[in-house]
C-alpha cells in the first residue's frame, strides 16, 4: 500500500472532494454528478495542468477507488448518451464488489482520468465493456477479501461480505469495512489482457444467480439534475476570457471562398477576428450574441461550383438508380435463386426508397477549448471523447499528451453527430485566438450540415412454390453512402474537408438482411453509390442509430409481408415458419430466440391469425396491424404497431406498440424499457416524418418546420415492452448481457408500412409516410 | 448597451446589455442560469422556455426589452427545497434519456396544468405538440405529467380538507 501519490492529479481531487465525510445526503447529492475538472469548484479546477497521461488500464487503481467512508468511485471510459449505462455500470461493479448501489459513484469518459474504453457507439456499452468493469470490481473485493484474511488470521473463505463490510463468519463480533482496510490508498494491484476488453485480476465473477443488484432498477442517478436544472452540460461551460464563436458556411455545397470583407463586420460591437482558412470562415467575438450577429452580416464572396453538386431530392432515388456503383459487395449466394424464380409459382418484385435522414440533434453542435498554459483542453458532449483527443492533436499536430477532452452531457448521442465537427473547430479556433473559445452551430447549420443517413435504393424479387413456402428471394441494395465519413478522423471531419485536406474516400456499405429465415435460394447483393459532390458537401454520410439497419429492415421486413400477403398467410406465422424451417441456430441462439420474441410479440398484442389485408372497412378511420422482426449483433426484438389511416387526410398514427425484446441478461429493466421506448420512437419519426430535401445547390431542410420530427401528437396511446430474454437456458451461469441501444430501431419502419398495408391494401414502399404521400397513394389505389 | 433590470426567480438583476438581445442568452451568459438552453434560436423547439406572466415564453425570440415581469426558470421551480410536481413525477416516471430538452417539456406542462389542472391526453397532446423531443420521449412525458396532474390535484384536495377542518 502506498499514499496517493501516484494516482492522477484529477482522480486525487476527485478523492479529495468525496472523503470531505459529509451526511449521506452531500454524498448522494454529489454522487455521478462530479464532473471531474469541472465541478462545484468552477473553472479554476478546469486547469489541470498537463501533459495528460493516459490512465493505464491495467492498474487496478484507474478503475476503482475505495475512500475512507466505505464508498467507492468507479471510472470507466464510456459516455452515457442518456440511455443510462453510468447507472448499470454502477449496477454491475458495484454488485461484483459487493458494495451498496447508492454508497457509490462513477465517472466517466474524460480522456486524462479515466481509461480509454473508446465511448460510446455500436450499443457495446453493456454487452463488450462491462466485462472488464465486472472483473476489475471482482478483483478490488478479493483483494479486499485478502487484507481482511490477514488482518484477521482468518482464511478469505472463511469471511463473508455483504455491501462493504465483511465479516469473520465464525466470530461475527469481528468486522472490517473496505474504507477501513484501504480508504484512501492504493491497491498497488496489477491488472492482466492484452487489450482493455480482455481486462482482469484473478478473481472469478458472481454468476448470474449471486447477482443481487443487477435485475433491480435503481432510478438513473443523472436524472434529478436534469430536472431541476442544476446540471451543468457541455453548453455551459464558461471559463476566465472566454470568447464565442459562429461559423459561416458555404451558402451552395461545393463553393469556394473568394473572398471576405472583414470591414462588413469590423465596427460590430465585441467583434474579434474572422478566422478562415480554406474555405473555413468563422466569427469570433466577446459575446455570443455579438458573434451570431457578426457572422449573419459578414461578407463573404463565393464562387458556385461548375457542376451541380448533387441531384435534387425529388429526383435522388432515379438518379441511385441509375448511377454506377463505386464498389459492390460478392453476392451472398445461396442455392440457385435465377432457376427458383423461374420455376416459382408465384414472383413477386418490389423497390423501396429510404431518404437521406439526419442526427439533427435537439441542440445544435457545440464544443469549448481552452489552451491556456500551453495545453489544450475540450469540453465536449461528443460520446467518443477519447477520439477526439486524438483526432485533434493529429489535426493540429500537436503531441496527444498535450490534450484532453473533458466529456459532459449533452443533447443525443446517436452515432457520429457533428459534435465531432464543433470540437475540432473549437480547437482550432482556440489556439488560433489564443484565448478560450466556445463554438456553437445555427440550428440551419445542424440541420443542413450534420452528417446524414445514407439514402437507400432497393429492389426484391421473391419466389413462392405452389404450397406457398419462400423459395427463393434476390435482394439488392444501394446506398448513397461513398466517402461516408468516420468518428473524430483528423482527415475526414468537416473542417478538415474545407481546409481542403482529400483522404482516400472511404468506401461506405449499404446492407442485407441476417434474420435467419430459411429460404433454400437466395441472393443478397449491395452496392455503393456516389453523388457528385464528395468533399465538403452538407450530404456527408455517417453513422446515425443502429447504421443501415432501419433502411434494410424497412425493405427487408416489408417484402417479407408483400410475400406472407402472396401467399396469403397470417404474417407472424409466415415468419415463424421460416424460422423454424431451419434446423441449425447459432452461438447465441438466435433462431431460437427469434422464434421466441415474435411468439412473445404476438401474445402481448392478441395477435388473431388471419392474412393482409383485412378488408378495408367502411368508414373515414381506416385500422391494421403488422409486424415485422429483425436483431443486432445478439439483440433480437420483434415489434408490433396498430396504425389509423384517416382516409380523407392520409394521417397515419401510430396508435400502439409493442416490443417484445430479447437482450440477455437485463441490468436495468426499467432502464431497458425507456431506451426501448425511445429506439422505437426515434424510427417511428423515421417512418412518418423524417427526410433531408435539397435542390441541386443545397440542402433546403434547415430548421424544424422544413425538417419536421415526432411530435406529443404523434406518440402512441399504448407501449408494451416484453423483455424476453428468451435464451433457452436461461439459468445458465454465463448467461451474457447485450446491446439495447439500437436494435429496436430496426424493424419500426417495416412494421408500420405492414400496418398501414393491412388497415388499407396499400403498400407504401417509401418513407416518411407523410400524409401528403399517404393520401396520394391512398387516392391511387381508390381507397 | 442599456442599464436594465430582471427579476428571475425571486431575484433582482441589473444588468448592462444590448436589449436587442434575446432574453435566452442573458439569462445564460450575465445571469448564469442552465435551465432553459438553446435548441433553435427560431422559437420552433421550446428547449429555451421560461414563465412570464403565466406564459410559457420562448426566450430565444424575445428580446430582452420586450420582457415586462418576473421571469421563472426551470431553477425557480422548486419551493423551500421541494421539488415541484412535475419534477418529481419527472423523476418518478424516470422520463429524460438525454434530457436536453426538458427543461422545455416541464414549463411548458407547468402552464398547461396551471391553466388546466385535469387535461384529457388530447388537451396534453395539443399543449405540448409544439415542444420537441429528439430522444422521443414523448410518452413518458405524458406519462409524467397525467401523475403530477394526479399529485396536484390530490394535494389540493387534502389542503381544502384542512381549511373546512
Amino acid at each position: 500500500m502506498t499514499a496517493l501519490a501516484n494516482i492522477p492529479k484529477q482522480v486525487a481531487e476527485a478523492l479529495d472532494q468525496l472523503d470531505v465525510t459529509t451526511s449521506r445526503r452531500s454524498f448522494l447529492k454529489s454522487a455521478g454528478l462530479l464532473v471531474v475538472g469541472f465541478s462545484a469548484t468552477g473553472a479554476a479546477n478546469a486547469q489541470a495542468a498537463g501533459p495528460y497521461t493516459d490512465p493505464n488500464y491495467r492498474q487496478l487503481d484507474s478503475w476503482i477507488v475505495i475512500h475512507q467512508d466505505n464508498t467507492a468511485t468507479f471510472y470507466v471510459g464510456k459516455t452515457d448518451c442518456g440511455q443510462g449505462t453510468g447507472t448499470a455500470f454502477r449496477q454491475m461493479m458495484s454488485d461484483e464488489l459487493d458494495i451498496a448501489y447508492d454508497k457509490t459513484n462513477l465517472i466517466m469518459g474524460s480522456t486524462d482520468v479515466t481509461v480509454d474504453q473508446g465511448g460510446s457507439g455500436g450499443s457495446d456499452a453493456i454487452q463488450t465493456d462491462g466485462w472488464p468493469m465486472r472483473r476489475v470490481a471482482a478483483e478490488a473485493r478479493r483483494v479486499l477479501l485478502e487484507l481482511a484474511a490477514q488482518r484477521f488470521g482468518t482464511p478469505a473463505g472463511q469471511l463473508a461480505v455483504s455491501q462493504g463490510v465483511i465479516t469473520v463468519k465464525a466470530d461475527p463480533s469481528k468486522t472490517v469495512t473496505y474504507g477501513e482496510l484501504i480508504g484512501g490508498k492504493r491497491f498497488n494491484v496489477t491488472l492482466t489482457g492484452n487489450n482493455i476488453n480482455a481486462t482482469t485480476g484473478v478473481a472469478k465473477l458472481k454468476t448470474v444467480q449471486e447477482l443481487k443488484i443487477v435485475g433491480q432498477s435503481p432510478q438513473r442517478y443523472d436524472i434529478p439534475a436534469k430536472v431541476d436544472g442544476s446540471l451543468k452540460w457541455a453548453v455551459d461551460v464558461k471559463l476566465p476570457g472566454m470568447v464565442h464563436a459562429r461559423n459561416v458556411k458555404p451558402p451552395v455545397a461545393g463553393a469556394q471562398l473568394t473572398g471576405i470583407d472583414e470591414s462588413s463586420v469590423r465596427g460590430m460591437p465585441g467583434f474579434i477576428k474572422v478566422v478562415s482558412k480554406g474555405n473555413y470562415v468563422a466569427v469570433v467575438c466577446e459575446r455570443e450574441e455579438q458573434a451570431i450577429a457578426a457572422s449573419r452580416q459578414l461578407k463573404a464572396n463565393w464562387r458556385k461550383p461548375a457542376a451541380a453538386p448533387f441531384p435534387s431530392s425529388e429526383d435522388l432515388f432515379k438518379y441511385m438508380r441509375s448511377a454506377t456503383p463505386t464498389s459492390s459487395t460478392a453476392p451472398n449466394v445461396v442455392g440457385n435463386p435465377d432457376a427458383a424464380l423461374a420455376g416459382a409459382a408465384k414472383v413477386v418484385e418490389a423497390e423501396y426508397d429510404v431518404p437521406f435522414q439526419g442526427h439533427t440533434a435537439i441542440a445544435p453542435a457545440h464544443a469549448t477549448a481552452d489552451p491556456s498554459n500551453g495545453q489544450l483542453t475540450i469540453y465536449s458532449n461528443d460520446m467518443k471523447s477519447y477520439g477526439m483527443r486524438n483526432g485533434v492533436a493529429e489535426f493540429l499536430k500537436i503531441p496527444r499528451e498535450q490534450v484532453r477532452v473533458v466529456w459532459m452531457e449533452g443533447p443525443q448521442g446517436y452515432g457520429r453527430t457533428a459534435a465531432d465537427d464543433a470540437g475540432f473547430e473549437a480547437a482550432f479556433l482556440a489556439k488560433e485566438i489564443g484565448r478560450p473559445v466556445r463554438v456553437q452551430w445555427s440550428r440551419h447549420e445542424e440541420t443542413a450540415w450534420d452528417t446524414k443517413g445514407p439514402a437507400f435504393t432497393f429492389k426484391i424479387r421473391g419466389g413462392l412454390d405452389g404450397q406457398g413456402k419462400l423459395i427463393a428471394l434476390d435482394y439488392n441494395a444501394q446506398a448513397a453512402d461513398y466517402n461516408h465519413v468516420g468518428y473524430n478522423e483528423a482527415d475526414s471531419v468537416l473542417i478538415a474537408q474545407l481546409f481542403g485536406t482529400r483522404r482516400t474516400p472511404a468506401r461506405g456499405s449499404a446492407g442485407a438482411p441476417d434474420e435467419l429465415y430459411e429460404i433454400p435460394n437466395r441472393r443478397l447483393a449491395s452496392q455503393v453509390v456516389s453523388l457528385p459532390l464528395i468533399w465538403e458537401t452538407p450530404l456527408r454520410t455517417g453513422n446515425l442509430r443502429d447504421p443501415n439497419g432501419p433502411q434494410v429492415a424497412f425493405a427487408s421486413e416489408s417484402f417479407m409481408d408483400e410475400m406472407a400477403a402472396a401467399a396469403k398467410a397470417d404474417p407472424v406465422e409466415f415468419r415463424l415458419k421460416l424460422l423454424a424451417a431451419g434446423t441449425m441456430d447459432d452461438a447465441g441462439f438466435r433462431r431460437a430466440r427469434s422464434i421466441a420474441v415474435i411468439k412473445a410479440a404476438a401474445q402481448a398484442y392478441g395477435w388473431d391469425t388471419r392474412s393482409s389485408p383485412k378488408p378495408v372497412a367502411t368508414g373515414n378511420i381506416l385500422t391494421g396491424r403488422g409486424i415485422a422482426h429483425s436483431f443486432r449483433s445478439q439483440t433480437v426484438v420483434a415489434e408490433i404497431a396498430e396504425v389509423e389511416v384517416n382516409r380523407t387526410t392520409g394521417h397515419v398514427w401510430v396508435k400502439r406498440l409493442v416490443c417484445a425484446h430479447d437482450c440477455g441478461l437485463v441490468i436495468n429493466p426499467e432502464g431497458v424499457r425507456r431506451t426501448i421506448e425511445g429506439a422505437m420512437l426515434h424510427s417511428l419519426s423515421r417512418a412518418l416524418h423524417e427526410e433531408v430535401m435539397f435542390d441541386t445547390e443545397k440542402v433546403t431542410s434547415i430548421d424544424w418546420n422544413s425538417h419536421p420530427s415526432l411530435t406529443h401528437a404523434d406518440a402512441p396511446a399504448t407501449i408494451d415492452i416484453v423483455l424476453v430474454n428468451g435464451d433457452p437456458h436461461p439459468n445458465r451461469p454465463d448467461l451474457p448481457h447485450y446491446g439495447a441501444g439500437e436494435a429496436a430501431c430496426k424493424p419500426t419502419l417495416a412494421a408500420v408500412g405492414n400496418a398501414i398495408y393491412d388497415a388499407t391494401g396499400v403498400r407504401l414502399r417509401r418513407v416518411p409516410f407523410r400524409d401528403k404521400r399517404v393520401l396520394a397513394a391512398l387516392q391511387t389505389a381508390r381507397v | 448597451m442599456s442599464k436594465i433590470s430582471l427579476r428571475v426567480n425571486g431575484a433582482t438583476h441589473a444588468l448592462d446589455v444590448d436589449t436587442a438581445t434575446p432574453l435566452l442568452y442573458i439569462l445564460r451568459n450575465d445571469i448564469g442560469l442552465q435551465g432553459p438552453r438553446f435548441g433553435c434560436g427560431l422559437g420552433q423547439c421550446g428547449a429555451c422556455t421560461v414563465i412570464i406572466n403565466g406564459a410559457a415564453i420562448r426566450s430565444c425570440i424575445t428580446p430582452v426589452s420586450t420582457v415586462k415581469g418576473e421571469i421563472t426558470t426551470l431553477e425557480g421551480l422548486a419551493k423551500g427545497g421541494t421539488l415541484h410536481p412535475l419534477q418529481q413525477a419527472w423523476i418518478d416516471e424516470q422520463v429524460p434519456q438525454c434530457g436536453f430538452c426538458q427543461n422545455g417539456q416541464i414549463m411548458t406542462a407547468k402552464v398547461l396544468l396551471d391553466k388546466n389542472p385535469n387535461p384529457t391526453d388530447a388537451q396534453i397532446r395539443e399543449g405540448m405538440a409544439r415542444t420537441l423531443c429528439r430522444c422521443m420521449t414523448y410518452y413518458r412525458i405524458q406519462a409524467a405529467i397525467k401523475r403530477a396532474a394526479k399529485t396536484k390535484t390530490a394535494a389540493s384536495q387534502a389542503s381544502e380538507q384542512e381549511v373546512v377542518a
